[in-house]
């Protein structure tokens, strides 16, 4: 039991990880290759954030004079984060906008069908 | 597809063996701060903002803020690139001559009508507070665009002046840059805090932060608005 309580985080973004590239490798349809980039985006987000979390501690905030300095977890990991999840928004709607050019070009959403791609 | 799909099932548990191999050596929730030590310890006194992760964003690594916002910029303009034809615009003005009995229900438009300046008022709220409580420009500036979302439901048939979004954009964009350059002025390097840092935890404090977040809050909020604008396929 505790072993799932110590690897929890560490489980769940591995897994969306792991789901989302299921997801791209096996799919045909464009839509879902796209959901599938963002599964990889959200389970690399929450794998950077569980890594710089230290047990026991607050947020990185010295609202209230009660938190010191050695209280508090890693601040980095959720810098970066913030940043990432924006990009993450922008390479969703960027691949979106080229999925409706795909089909207005091909009528056809199937990376199967679609003529000029070998797959 | 059946072979692809065991092919694939096969690579993922290889990579699935990796992150086990690696993720075993890296305990959770045990101390691992390095860098961060220094801001951490030095971060109020340095920058005046209390949320250090706002003080990393927008000083430590303001330059790499800069060039993130960049990319975002750069997002929206090839979705309107991608996105914008005459042909497109002309189809979509016939389409909706005929669908012009088409509306949103009545809960809606009230609705929304309701919420859309609280949305606003809340979203403005994150990002001035970005250097005091959990929250900043690209928080607020998302909480901005899905009040505008929200419009664009209720209301299909009205459009916003796609020319304003772009002034208001640009001119949040070179705020962000021409406070950069006036840091080079003023103390010697690109996006220092030239202004007085004021007591800690106040709303006037932390010298250049609110103002940089103020204006990636208003280029974030249009930025995504304008994405919606394009994809909704009434971008002029």
């Amino acid at each position: 039991m505790s072993l799932i309580y110590n690897w929890m985080y560490y489980i769940a973004s591995g897994g969306l990880i792991l789901i989302g590239m299921y997801i791209i490798l096996v799919k045909t349809n464009l839509i879902k290759i796209i959901i599938g980039l963002n599964f990889i985006d959200t389970g690399v987000n929450i794998l950077l954030v569980c890594i710089g979390y230290v047990k026991g501690r607050t947020a990185p905030i010295f609202s209230t004079s009660r938190i010191n300095p050695t209280n508090v977890v890693d601040p980095v990991p959720q810098a970066l984060v913030l940043t990432a999840i924006v990009i993450g928004v922008a390479v969703l709607a960027l691949a979106l906008s080229i999925a409706i050019k795909v089909y207005e070009h091909n009528k056809t959403l199937n990376v199967t069908k679609i003529r000029g791609l070998k797959w | 597809m059946r072979t692809r799909k065991i092919i694939s099932i096969i690579i993922l548990l290889i990579l699935a063996g990796g992150f086990i191999l690696t993720f075993s050596q890296i305990p959770f929730g045990k101390d691992k701060i390095n860098v961060a030590h220094y801001y951490i310890s030095k971060g109020i006194e340095e920058t005046g903002a209390v949320n250090i992760v706002t003080s990393v964003v927008l000083n430590y690594r303001g330059f790499d803020t800069l060039g993130e916002v960049t990319v975002l910029f750069i997002a929206a303009i090839g979705l309107g690139a991608v996105l914008f034809t005459e042909k497109r615009v002309q189809k979509h003005a016939s389409k909706s001559k005929d669908d012009k009995t088409k509306k949103a229900s009545l809960i809606l438009r009230t609705g929304s009508n309701l919420l859309f300046p609280l949305i606003l008022l809340f979203g403005a709220y994150i990002f001035v507070h970005g250097h005091l409580t959990p929250g900043g420009g690209f928080q607020g500036g998302a909480v901005i665009a899905s009040g505008f979302l929200l419009m664009y439901l209720a209301f299909p048939k009205q459009s916003i002046n796609k020319k304003s979004l772009s002034v208001v954009e640009s001119l949040s964009g070179l705020i962000f840059v021409g406070i950069g350059l006036f840091g080079l002025i003023f103390s010697g390097y690109f996006l220092s805090n030239f202004l007085p840092k004021g007591i800690p935890n106040t709303l006037f404090s932390a010298g250049i932060i609110p103002i940089i977040y103020i204006a990636v809050g208003f280029k974030v909020g249009f930025e995504l608005t304008s994405v919606i604008d394009d994809l909704l396929g009434r971008g002029k």
